[in-house]
């Protein structure tokens, strides 16, 4: 293989037939082989674990999430057409529905990537690997596979590419492609019934809310009542078999991704531990001010941390290194928000039942603005330090 | 500069909008459909012809310190005769672009054209200035506008272009389009794509 490669080579460097595919031939050998590259000056020390590794990593961090929304797409679909199936039934079924979605994700985002590596003449970036396994974890598992195409391609181009490529994005290109589907197509991504794919007989019959669409009804009884009356306990909605996107349900699936990330060092602990500590405060303030046990500011801390996309987005989404605060003490107050702002749209917005997608963009945002007072007044401690 | 030039400069290569970025506001408000944009494009191409063909006539006797006041008086007549022929003949369209046709008032283009050229220049070249600079902000419109209530709506001028059969199969209507963000978003792609051609960029 390797020799083969190396007979191929000449063909993509300058002069050569293909030089103009030069960035796929690229990435085809550094994926496969660790090139024999040294740095040209200064220090020489190179850290093994470049962007592709990187990447790589978050891949395999977001795989537990990824896997069980495979199992819980196959079983919301079984349980809604009150078929017994056994677990292999099961896990097909939700390959059946989700690998396209997956397939379709990355095969527009890596066209896009290698069309603008082609003209920009730069290496094949692999953040459009990591996208296009995010973005069908947060998208519902009856969207329609061109909706998929279109949002990839936005998310990719007007989020990332128009920006210079990976690594210059100020918005995480995934949540990007979501939003696009929330204010473009909001009836595939929103409402009662899209999330959980549906046998044809029964279409009309079963509805599932999610918990999130739930508590934002009114109702009598505790919410916490409510929701079980739906069938939607504490524990449930932490192992994640309950409708949803599909690779955001299990909250223990992403804690199992959350922990990899932390060890090897991938994402930040302080955006992580922050998001919840924002969530967590804010939920108390709502228990405090909650008029009765039947108000959607009732929601004790625990269940808003599992519901919805609030776990998924802070492990994989806030944390993405290229579109957060930079600085540490900037991490905490980022993470903070990101937690605060989610709670606040799920509570006060009833047109907007999740909100943390929302939140995570808008501190997007933020991120620069954030870093730069972070950084101005630590200049001014130092100066005040070193003046007396 | 020949006529000419001063005519067909401003369409593509100083196009107000894309080049210039000014009118924004109007172009993001009122090209959810085309047939409004298509007003919109022929109201501001007249006014800016009149304006600036008046202004230049009346520029040696304009007192250069009350000249902004003169020129707004010269632009607010035009708008205000616009909007009344609009009312008087189009009353379905003017009552679509609401408060916007009295907004052109406050367009930069306007002001910037007459400002910029037609107060140093004879009545000949400021009519053919005004004419391009019009053109160049109606094209604009025109495209956005097309492009938004095709794929916002599936019509054009209020006729169904995007066949039944396609919505059977599951096709969708793109909403965002119809949200002003969504023009943005088209007006940058157009920005992006000129200059992608033109290869002309702004270097600071």
């Amino acid at each position: 293989m390797f020799k083969l490669l190396q007979k191929l080579k000449p063909h993509f460097e300058k002069d050569g037939k293909f030089h103009l595919f030069f960035p796929v031939f690229e990435m085809a050998e550094t994926i496969l082989f660790v090139l024999p590259s040294r740095t040209k000056k200064g220090a020489h020390i190179r850290d093994a674990l470049d962007m592709k590794r990187f990447m790589f990593l978050v891949v395999i961090a977001a795989t537990p999430a990824f896997l069980f929304g495979i199992f819980n797409v196959g079983y919301q679909y079984f349980l809604a057409a009150g078929i017994n199936a056994t677990f292999l039934d099961i896990v097909l079924k939700g390959l059946f529905i989700v690998l396209p979605i997956y397939i379709t994700a990355l095969v527009v985002g890596g066209l896009w990537e290698v069309l603008f590596a082609v003209v920009r003449k730069h290496e094949v970036n692999e953040g459009f690997l990591v996208s296009s396994f995010l973005i069908p974890m947060i998208v519902p598992p009856t969207i329609p596979l061109w909706q998929v195409a279109i949002a990839t391609s936005f998310g990719i181009v007007i989020g990332k590419e128009v920006f210079g490529g990976v690594g210059m994005n100020i918005f995480n290109p995934a949540l990007v492609s979501r939003a696009f589907l929330f204010f473009a197509y909001p009836k595939s991504i929103s409402g009662d019934s899209v999330w959980t794919l549906f046998p044809e007989k029964v279409i009309d019959t079963y509805t599932t809310a999610t918990p999130l669409a739930i508590i934002s009804e009114t109702h009598h009884g505790t919410v916490i009542d409510t929701l079980v009356t739906k069938g939607y306990t504490f524990w449930e909605m932490f192992i994640g078999i309950i409708p949803g996107s599909i690779g955001e349900t299990s909250t223990l699936a992403i804690f199992l991704g959350a922990i990899m990330l932390l060890i090897t060092g991938i994402a930040s602990w302080r955006i992580m531990l922050s998001v919840f500590a924002g969530g967590i405060a804010i939920s108390f303030l709502f228990n405090v001010l909650s008029p009765d046990a039947s108000h959607i500011f009732a929601i004790p801390f625990h269940y808003h941390l599992v519901m919805g996309g609030f776990a998924f987005g802070a492990v994989f989404m806030a944390t993405d290194p290229v579109s957060a605060s930079a600085t540490n003490t900037g991490k905490y107050i980022y993470g903070f928000l990101i937690g605060v702002i989610a709670l606040l749209i799920r509570c006060l917005n009833p047109a907007y039942p999740e909100g943390m997608m929302l939140a995570i963009l808008f501190m997007n945002l933020f991120a620069p603005l954030i870093d730069y007072f972070v950084l101005s007044s630590h200049k001014k401690r130092r100066l005040k330090r070193a003046a007396k | 500069m020949s006529n000419k030039k001063i005519l067909v400069e401003p369409i593509i290569k100083n196009n107000p909008i894309t080049i210039q970025v000014l009118g924004i506001c109007s172009a993001l408000a009122v090209t959810s459909q085309l047939k409004p944009s298509i007003v919109m494009g022929i109201s501001v191409t007249v006014i800016i012809m009149f304006s600036n063909i008046i202004v230049s006539m009346i520029r040696q006797w304009i007192p250069k310190n009350i000249r902004i006041i003169v020129e707004m008086t010269v632009i607010a007549t035009m708008v205000i005769l616009v909007d009344q022929f609009l009312r008087a003949f189009m009353f379905d369209v003017s009552k679509q672009l609401s408060v916007f046709v009295g907004l052109i008032i406050t367009n930069c283009i306007v002001l910037g054209r007459l400002e910029g050229f037609a107060l140093h220049n004879k009545v000949m070249p400021s009519l053919f200035d005004g004419l391009g600079n019009g053109f160049g902000y109606a094209l604009i419109l025109i495209i956005i506008g097309g492009m938004r209530e095709l794929f916002g709506s599936g019509k054009l001028l209020g006729i169904q272009i995007i066949p039944q059969w396609l919505y059977n199969v599951g096709y969708v209507d793109n909403g965002l389009l119809m949200l002003a963000p969504g023009a943005f978003f088209l007006l940058g792609l157009l920005v992006w794509l000129q200059r992608s051609i033109t290869k002309q960029y702004e270097e600071d």
